[in-house]
């Protein structure tokens, strides 16, 4: 049997009562992973050691309070790691192993979850296929020739398929969220400062936000609450009080205002999408809560807004990978000028260096104000437009993604059609809110996704509307079959 | 053509903290290479700033101290450029919203005195440095992070000398508010210059030259003297001024073209995003204010107008704040300003530059001194024995004590002084005689018997009372 | 409006970014560079009159920390990590502009 096919809980309380110990559930785990490999293609590193924390867990006692204690889990691998490499799937940083952990990273650690590899992404968590790694395509499991999504793909792809329970992902303009889309799994986007930046590798800094990809919503809301909260090492993350996200997940969605924003049903968005979260709102206001169509107007700017913005931050960001410290130098320089440019141009790849030149083009001298001062101001509108919303309702509900998983290598290089992918994500991340995508049907065999966004810290009412849907609902138990295997 | 010289300064001051302004590493001079690095001192993937409060305390110390304007919401901003000792790619400082806006000190000026206006000032972080070897350079990020203000006064110095005069204004400023060492040669304090020079009558300002990491104020004033020169020389000729930054040559006197200015930097500068804005209170504005220490200026005025001292007293005494500190601190527990001035002036330095240490490392204390003082203006002991009492507080001997157990209290009682006096007169009738034939010599004679005889504790002044009434009578 | 950018400008915006684009690539990235701001064509037709830019969606403000030091001893690990290290000290091919900004 596959113990992920059950949820946290249940292989958290078979650990516990000794059914079978943390070191079987990581080598079955492994060995899970490295027979899919060929299919699925969703790491870039195992962790050698993971037998051996596994061993040390079961040694000392697996903690019947803490859920994690003893579980496999995965770690997209823009997020540092002491004890294994952190590549963010870029040639810049093919051997680079960071001096310290990620706070996530270290707040998991001490919970006892065994990190078992570190999942594939797009290069730097530019793009939203996965195909842009500067090492390996990810499929999607529920059809080998699609892809997972992205930039989070791996992470999305292997909780899809099963080989563990739960993984962390980064977002900054749909990143968790599209790629859970896509391959049928929960995807949360906490609130900016909801959880810490500190050991993720910056893209867009005011956007960048850690969240959890799960089988279900209650399993995500066990992960938030294990990664959430202020750290003194990033000076954006929030000092709100976290609450356990699980407390009140079944609370259900009696006298809940959902709003369902028109500009998400519009032009583009795939007929069967739209179906699908029509029903969606039926089943909501079955369950007693009430769905009104609210707008959005600006929301249309959002690609806009967002790609310079953050383009902009990222070339900045991304200035630090020069070949001077750290990661790849470049061979064969005559002088520091060629070390520059030589790393640069042969250590990043193409999407990267595309979004370094668009950001620093939107900063540079008789730029800067038409660009770059001008989508932070459309991102004002965008989020009072959220604002005005959220005055009378208590969240906004949509479809995740225009479309399901496209094919492997058609991603448009067409930069207008690749970016308004991200069309339904994007303002989520130019307000900071909190979004989560959680399987809403099918088409043609690909799950589809449906996005719930909350207030500013809200993640709860969100968890409880995603339970509320899942309880009533069966589409998170269909699992993939893997190629048809 | 005659040509009026226009001069702008840009000073960079490192502040005086424990830790770094974005991380908590060591700020410490002189330490090994890379010793006090972190992975945020290095740049590292995912790593994240977080500021130092100490550095806006003083940055807003040091915007008191130049009279300027505090922004009550500075945010920080990134200035974009490769370089080695640069580990991120970008300087975190404050472009947009500087620390402060609109300050001046006044400087003397020839005879008078001149307001010099300052732009802004802001704070920012220090970068690492660069040596260079054969075929390559190497980099030490100890410096990195290290907090800065950087003071960029407006363009309103019109010669060298006053350049210096501003220099050496805002250096004894900025050193008194305790902010910083200021000291050139530790690179605590650095100077980019930038002169131009326009015809006589004209409105508008010439072509501006930059002169760049010049090492003394001295040398600040002889590159600009060179380079005013130099321009003269140019414009005279019929030629122009092109934008270029150049370097002045401490051998030879002279400047050099470092790099000519294509077109103007492109730092694409942005808000820093990983560091939230600050909203500066009035109240803590105003806790700094009060704790802002008072200025040599005004503390040379007060010296020469309340104290009774001379300008030149009054100058050498605030060449530091720790010896003026030290002064207020001896007035304030009762010595006789003069005497203080002289004793700080006098013993004090003497015995700093004997022993080439600061004030504030030595075992000298205002008490232990102020203490010496009054019992010299009480005669409890001459200035003579002062001498070793002075040693004994510079071993960190109690002065009261001291004098006690060595017995160098003076003997300044009529009644005990008397017989003493009567004994030696008694016993040396002929310089009695000698007296009253008018030989001046033998009233030494006797005061040195009359001493011998005490020790040397005997007071001068009333001997010599004593004496002339015996020897009158 | 659309700004074109031609091939000179797409090298100098390259050059600032330390990348080096060869002559037969110029083309494609300056095409790129075009297509991507033609995709930014309306910005300026978005109305934004009056309206405060949002840099950053944090909730918190005035962020210190106390001033003090603390030494993460990670010295070693940095230098073993970097490309090369001699003496305790990052090397770098010799540096031929001297005179960078701070
Ligand atoms: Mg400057
Ligand atoms: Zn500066």
């Amino acid at each position: 049997m596959n113990y992920f096919d059950n949820d946290l809980e249940s292989v958290h309380q078979q650990l516990v009562n000794g059914d079978i110990t943390s070191e079987e559930l990581t080598k079955q785990t492994i060995d899970k992973i490295n027979s899919e490999a060929d299919d699925i293609q969703a790491y870039l590193s195992m962790n050698d050691q993971a037998i051996e924390k596994a061993k040390a867990i079961d040694a000392a006692g697996i903690d019947p309070d803490n859920i994690f204690s003893g579980m496999p889990i995965a770690i997209k691998d823009n997020i540092v790691t002491k004890n294994m490499k952190t590549t963010a799937a870029s040639k810049m940083l093919e051997n680079f192993t960071s001096v310290y952990d990620a706070t996530v990273v270290e707040k998991l650690e001490k919970a006892g979850a065994v990190i078992v590899g570190k999942t594939n992404l797009d290069e730097f968590a530019m793009g939203s296929s996965t195909e842009k790694s500067a090492f390996k395509t990810t499929r999607n499991p529920w059809n080998l020739d699609t892809v997972p999504g992205g930039s989070s793909g791996g992470s999305a792809a292997t909780v899809s398929a099963g080989e563990v329970p739960v993984s962390l992902g980064s977002d900054t303009g749909g990143s968790i969220r599209q790629p859970a889309s896509f391959t049928g799994v929960v995807g949360l986007k906490p609130t900016y400062g909801r959880v810490s930046r500190w050991g993720l590798i910056a893209f867009g800094s005011s956007f960048d936000q850690i969240g959890p990809l799960t089988n279900n919503v209650k399993d995500n809301a066990h992960m938030l609450n294990a990664i959430a909260g202020h750290d003194e090492h990033d000076a954006t993350s929030s000092k709100k009080e976290v609450p356990d996200f699980t407390e009140h997940i079944d609370a259900g969605v009696k006298g809940l205002r959902i709003a369902l924003p028109k500009e998400y049903l519009g032009e583009g968005v795939d007929p069967e999408i739209k179906t699908a979260i029509k029903q969606a709102a039926e089943t909501y206001q079955k369950l007693g809560a009430t769905v009104d169509e609210v707008s959005l107007p600006n929301s249309k700017y959002g690609v806009m807004a967002y790609y310079v913005l953050a383009s902009s931050e990222a070339s900045s960001n991304l200035e630090r990978f020069d070949g001077v410290r750290y990661g790849y130098r470049a061979d064969g320089v005559k002088n520091l000028e060629d070390l520059y440019v030589k790393t640069r141009s042969t250590g990043f790849g193409n999407e990267v260096k595309r979004r370094i030149m668009l950001g620093t083009f939107s900063l540079s001298a008789g730029s800067f104000d038409r660009y770059f001062k001008q989508a932070a101001k459309i991102r004002t509108i965008i989020l009072n437009d959220f604002q005005k919303v959220f005055k009378d309702h208590d969240l906004i509900m949509g479809p995740t993604t225009p479309t399901t998983a496209f094919k492997v290598g058609t991603e448009s290089t067409d930069p207008t059609e690749m970016y308004t992918n991200d069309t339904l994500t994007i303002p989520v991340n130019l307000a900071g809110l909190p979004g989560m995508s959680l399987p809403a049907g099918f088409s043609k065999g690909l799950p589809i996704g449906m996005q719930l966004i909350g207030r500013p810290f809200d993640e709860s009412t969100i968890y409880q509307a995603g339970y509320a849907f899942e309880q009533n609902t069966d589409f998170h138990k269909e699992k993939p079959q893997l190629g048809g295997k | 053509m005659n040509f009026e010289t226009t001069i702008g300064l840009e000073v960079h001051v490192e502040l005086k903290t424990n830790s770094k302004i974005f991380s908590p590493s060591p700020v410490k001079y002189g330490a090994e290479a890379n010793a006090n690095t972190n992975v945020i001192d290095w740049g590292y993937p995912g790593t994240l700033p977080t500021v130092n409060k100490q550095v806006i305390a003083n940055g807003i110390t040091a915007a008191l101290a130049l009279h300027a304007d505090i922004q009550k919401h500075p945010h920080f901003d990134r200035k974009n450029y490769f370089y080695p000792d640069n580990p991120k790619g970008y300087q975190v400082t404050e472009n947009d919203t500087p620390a402060a806006i609109n300050g001046w000190i006044e400087v003397k000026s020839g005879d008078g005195k001149k307001k010099i206006g300052i732009e802004e000032m802001h704070v920012e972080e220090d970068a690492g440095k660069n040596t260079h070897g054969k075929n390559y350079s190497y980099v030490d990020l100890n410096r990195q992070g290290t907090p800065l203000i950087e003071i960029v006064s407006k363009p309103e110095m019109s010669s060298p000398q006053e350049a210096y005069d501003y220099l050496e204004g805002l250096r004894e400023r900025i050193q008194f508010t305790g902010v910083s060492d200021v000291k050139m040669e530790e690179g605590s304090m650095r100077v980019d210059c930038n002169i131009s020079l326009r015809p006589i009558g004209s409105d508008q300002l010439g072509q501006k030259i930059e002169l760049k990491n010049l090492n003394s104020f001295n040398y600040v004033r002889k590159a600009l003297a060179y380079e005013e020169e130099r321009q003269a020389q140019v414009l005279m000729s019929g030629g122009t001024i092109g934008a270029e930054t150049r370097r002045f040559d401490e051998l030879t006197g002279k400047t050099y073209l470092m790099r000519v200015k294509e077109g103007k930097d492109d730092y694409r500068y942005f808000p820093e995003p990983d560091l939230p804005s600050l909203d500066i209170s009035d109240d803590w504005i105003n806790e700094l204010r009060e704790a802002l220490p008072e200025m040599p200026a005004s503390r040379r005025k007060r010296y020469v107008n309340d104290l009774g001292l001379t300008e030149y007293d009054a100058m050498v005494l605030t060449q530091t704040k720790e010896m003026s500190d030290f002064f207020n601190k001896l007035v304030e527990l009762g010595s006789d300003p003069k005497m203080a001035s002289n004793y700080l002036q006098g013993d004090v330095n003497a015995y700093l530059n004997d022993n080439q240490v600061v004030l504030e490392d030595t075992k000298i204390t205002p008490e232990a001194l102020a203490t010496m003082i009054k019992m010299i203006m009480d005669k409890t002991i001459s200035t003579k024995m002062a001498k070793k009492v002075f040693k004994a507080i510079t071993e960190g001997k109690d002065p009261k004590k001291f004098v006690k157990e060595k017995g160098l209290v003076q003997l300044s009682d009529p009644a005990k002084l008397q017989p003493i006096i009567d004994e030696v007169l008694e016993n040396n009738q002929q310089s009695i005689e000698d007296f009253h034939n008018g030989k001046d010599r033998a009233v030494g004679f006797l005061i040195g018997q009359i001493m011998k005889q005490t020790h040397g504790k005997a007071n001068p002044q009333i001997v010599n009372q004593l004496l002339m009434k015996s020897l009158n009578n | 409006m659309t700004e074109k950018v031609n091939e000179e400008k797409t090298q100098h915006i390259a050059g600032l970014a330390k990348l080096s684009i060869d002559k037969e690539d110029l083309p494609k990235f300056t095409e790129q560079l075009n297509d991507m701001l033609e995709m930014l064509d309306e910005i300026d037709t978005v109305d934004t009159d009056g309206v405060e830019p949002t840099y950053t969606v944090t909730d918190r403000i005035n962020v210190m920390r106390e001033d003090v030091a603390d030494n993460w001893g990670q010295r070693d690990a940095l230098l073993h990590n970097a490309p090369e290290a001699v003496d305790g000290l990052i090397r770098v091919p010799t540096i031929i502009d001297e005179s960078e900004d701070k």
